[in-house]
């Protein structure tokens, strides 16, 4: 039983739930050292995984989706950079309307172009490199050689470099701790706070790209609550890049299990309980207390 | 000389205020400047134009006898203008030498290049005896060492000129000695350092020019050797001020406020009060001299009944009040002058005349069973903002848009208005202005005159030295020493609030 469940498929699944949960969270990472509480995650996935399949089934390149994926988060976030930088409106506002914003406009233009409400026609996946082992299991090697697979990987890694050991991580804490300070020493808040943003954007963009191909198409409201939980893991992570990877492992280990679990004889109920308790449990027993980035969520002012 | 800074018919406005009006100030190169006036004179604003924090609507600056334009810190920074904020400028989770080098990072195939970097500030925190943990972080580091640190980023980015706003405010005395010291150092070095302040023994202690503000002006430039205190204060208020406190001989009576062997552990077990014992008697001042952070806030919340001590009894004209929560030990006759007048003075969203009945909400005069009494809680805003000299003199202002020192008088109207027989004041003056020092003063000396019972728990020397009939000095939890009176030197009592002279228990007794 134990082998069944802990098998190379169940490993499989585990990545496939974790590569949009770690690019999203990352994504929070970057906003909210940069300051900007980033709830819009889940709308920016969202649209991210719509101009993957649009750009994919226009033009009939993989490719061309990433690069429409990650556009249409970037599109997003800029929404709310302008919303929550320049016009210092609250950025949880800001957040849930572009959430629900994200809802609406994706249905929409579905109708217009593909007139249904609900889901778009289907799109060819991510090419994968041949890894030359496991072909006894296609899936599980398709996915492993899958080059987001490995592009999320070495995110994870360069992430924690860039806001822990490079200048403009250095610069991107300050403002996000204390942008009175970092303003003294000549430091452009607004412009580290656009950048935070817009990286977050790119990179939940990229998220949603993964699940477009991975499910072959774009259905209606596919983030499904994505965004939050990449969220939650960026705080279990205490806000850094390997902590939130380490934490959405955690999360995508937990939903696997209880998709294998299912069926197995134990009540379901107790089966769709496990990520949540798995989560609760690591909050309470092994994470220290999380302190968020000192201006995280406030505004810059500046007085004049 | 040549100037190294001139401002120009600088005029700044706010909203409605005008902070800088036609300011006209020239800094000779090689010479400590002090900038001196009353809270909201301007001293920061213009120094914060600057720097490059604000924009004058008006008026020109020059640099090292060129014309320039300061844009924005950037600017100022990169033509050697350093600044030291009174509110320090740094980010407490990073480290000390990542809050150095931020904003003017040398990096090696974008990466930080923090190895090189440490060499070079060791080599300058050597040179100007600038002694800091490079690897620690600035959350973990005291005041004193975090001005450094602001000091050394300001001489990293190769500042000439150094502005240091208030820097003494949150210093020891001996941490004052040691800065004082190294601006010396800093001016033999040939930079040029301009120093804001009200503290007038610094201003003749250090400067060679002395500048002061009023109401946004220029009021006079004269050299600190042809100069005195008394002649400042009168130019900072615009009328002559009393720098001494004067005071008749003492009437003490029976003791009021006795705290017996008050021993006080905190959550993490660490002991903060240990054995403290002292009396007050009616109608004279005891003060309590010390560094911050030696027990004399334990002592005063003990007291007031915000914590509870773990061992030894507090009591109020005979009765026992410790084990007392704080309404019951304000209705005993204690009043509190808190030493965080945000945090615990007042409630700084609310209004003047709210503020004015904190703790006195509940009494039939402001309230009757189902609404506040507007009327008599508007009569008694008007009529303390009368007696004690509240400016704006408007019950509905709101709390924050107070002066610092409005904001104490408020605070020591609110609590003496209450008739409380015990009075404990706690840092009453911090960052209050001169004049708003002396009304202080003078009412603190007013209600011990009237019998009160007076516990005076400051950091100033001179306000210690100046108001308290007796002295206990407080070092690591314990009272150290107690003079019978205030005829005592600085130095003496410095020797004890520092731990080097006098390690036994005392016990402040026998009025």
């Amino acid at each position: 039983m134990i082998s069944q469940i802990f098998s190379l498929a169940f490993l499989a699944q585990t990545i496939r739930i974790t590569v949009p949960y770690s690019l999203a969270s990352l994504g929070g990472v970057y906003s909210e050292r940069g300051g900007v509480v980033n709830i819009a995650l889940e709308g920016i996935i969202l649209n991210g995984a719509f101009c993957a399949t649009v750009g994919t089934y226009y033009t009939g390149s993989a490719l061309f989706g990433v690069a429409c994926g990650i556009a249409g988060g970037l599109l997003t976030a800029l929404i709310h950079a302008v919303v929550s930088i320049h016009i210092k409106a609250d950025q949880i506002i800001s957040g849930i309307a572009i959430n629900l914003f994200a809802v609406g406009i994706t249905k929409f233009i579905l109708e217009i172009l593909f007139q249904s409400s609900s889901n778009s026609p289907r799109i060819a996946g991510l090419p994968h490199i041949h890894l030359g082992f496991i072909e006894s299991q296609p899936d599980v090697a398709n996915l492993l050689g899958n080059p987001l697979v490995i592009v999320t990987i070495l995110i994870v890694i360069a992430s924690q470099f860039i806001i822990f050991k490079t200048r403009f991580g250095l610069r991107l804490r300050s403002v996000g701790e204390n942008p009175e300070a970092a303003e003294t020493v000549g430091i452009g808040v607004t412009l580290y706070r656009y950048y935070g943003v817009l990286i977050s954007g790119a990179l939940a963009g990229l998220a949603g790209a993964w699940l477009a191909f991975d499910q072959h198409s774009f259905t209606d409201g596919m983030s499904a609550g994505r965004g939050y939980i990449a969220l939650a893991a960026m705080i279990v992570g205490k806000w850094n890049p390997l902590g939130a990877a380490a934490a959405c492992l955690l999360f995508g280990f937990a939903e696997s299990l209880q998709i294998q679990l299912q069926g197995g004889g134990l009540p379901t109920q107790f089966i769709q309980m496990i990520p949540y308790v798995a989560t609760i449990i690591v909050l309470a027993g092994f994470i220290g207390k999380a302190v968020a980035p000192g201006a995280d969520g406030i505004p810059y002012e500046k007085e004049n | 000389m040549p100037y190294a800074i001139e401002l120009l018919s600088i005029t700044k406005r706010f909203a409605r205020t005008i902070a800088n009006d036609n300011v006209t100030l020239r800094v000779e190169s090689g010479s400590i400047h002090a900038l001196v006036g009353e809270n909201g004179a301007g001293k920061t604003t213009l120094m914060e134009t600057l720097y490059g924090l604000y924009q004058p609507d008006s008026g020109r600056i020059r640099i090292q006898e060129k014309n320039v334009s300061i844009k924005s810190p950037h600017d100022s920074i990169r033509l050697g203008i350093g600044m030291v904020h009174q509110h320090f400028m740094l980010v407490p989770p990073l480290t000390v030498l990542e809050n150095i080098v931020l904003g003017s990072e040398t990096t090696r195939y974008s990466l930080l290049d923090l190895k090189k970097t440490t060499t070079e500030i060791a080599e300058l925190a050597g040179r100007f005896s600038l002694s800091v943990p490079l690897d620690e972080k600035v959350e973990n580091i005291g005041v004193g060492i975090q001005q450094r640190v602001e000091i050394l980023k300001a001489i990293y980015r190769k500042a000439d000129i150094l502005v240091l706003d208030e820097p003494t405010a949150v210093l020891t005395p001996q941490e004052s000695i040691q800065l004082f010291r190294i601006l010396s150092e800093l001016k033999e070095e040939g930079k040029t350092i301009v120093l804001i302040t009200h503290k007038l023994n610094e201003v003749m202690e250090i400067s060679d020019r002395v500048s002061v503000m009023r109401k946004g002006k220029i009021v006079g430039e004269v050299e600190t050797a042809k100069t005195n205190p008394q002649e400042l204060a009168q130019m900072m208020v615009g009328r002559p001020v009393l720098l001494r406190v004067e005071k008749a001989e003492k009437k003490a009576g029976d003791p009021v406020l006795t705290v017996n062997d008050l021993t006080y552990v905190d959550r993490r077990g660490i002991s903060l009060l240990k054995n403290v014992s002292l009396e007050v008697g009616s109608g004279e001042i005891l003060g309590i001299a010390g560094v911050e952070g030696n027990g004399q806030s334990q002592l005063v919340e003990c007291i007031a009944g915000l914590i509870r001590p773990s061992a030894g009894f507090i009591t109020l004209d005979g009765i026992k009040i410790s084990g007392l929560g704080p309404r019951e030990v304000f209705a005993r006759g204690l009043a509190h002058v808190p030493e965080d007048r945000i945090k615990r003075g007042l409630v700084v969203e609310m209004d003047v005349k709210e503020n004015l009945i904190l703790g006195l909400h509940n009494q039939p005069q402001f309230s009757s069973r189902l609404s506040m009494n507007r009327k008599s809680i508007n009569d008694n805003a008007k009529l303390l903002i009368t007696r004690y000299d509240i400016r704006p003199m408007d019950p509905d202002a709101h709390a924050r848009g107070l002066s610092g020192g409005n904001q104490q008088k408020v605070i020591i109207a609110r609590e003496l208005s209450r008739n409380a027989q015990v009075i404990v004041a706690s840092q009453p003056t911090r960052g209050v202005d001169i004049g708003g020092i002396e009304f202080i003063h003078r009412t603190l000396v007013e209600a011990r005159d009237a019998g009160k019972a007076v516990l005076l728990v400051s950091a100033d020397l001179n306000e210690i030295l100046s108001l308290s009939d007796r002295i206990a000095v407080m070092y690591d939890g314990k009272i150290v020493k107690l003079f019978p009176d205030s005829k005592v030197e600085e130095s003496e009592l410095g020797l004890y609030m520092t731990g080097s002279k006098g390690n036994s228990q005392e016990k402040a007794l026998g009025i």
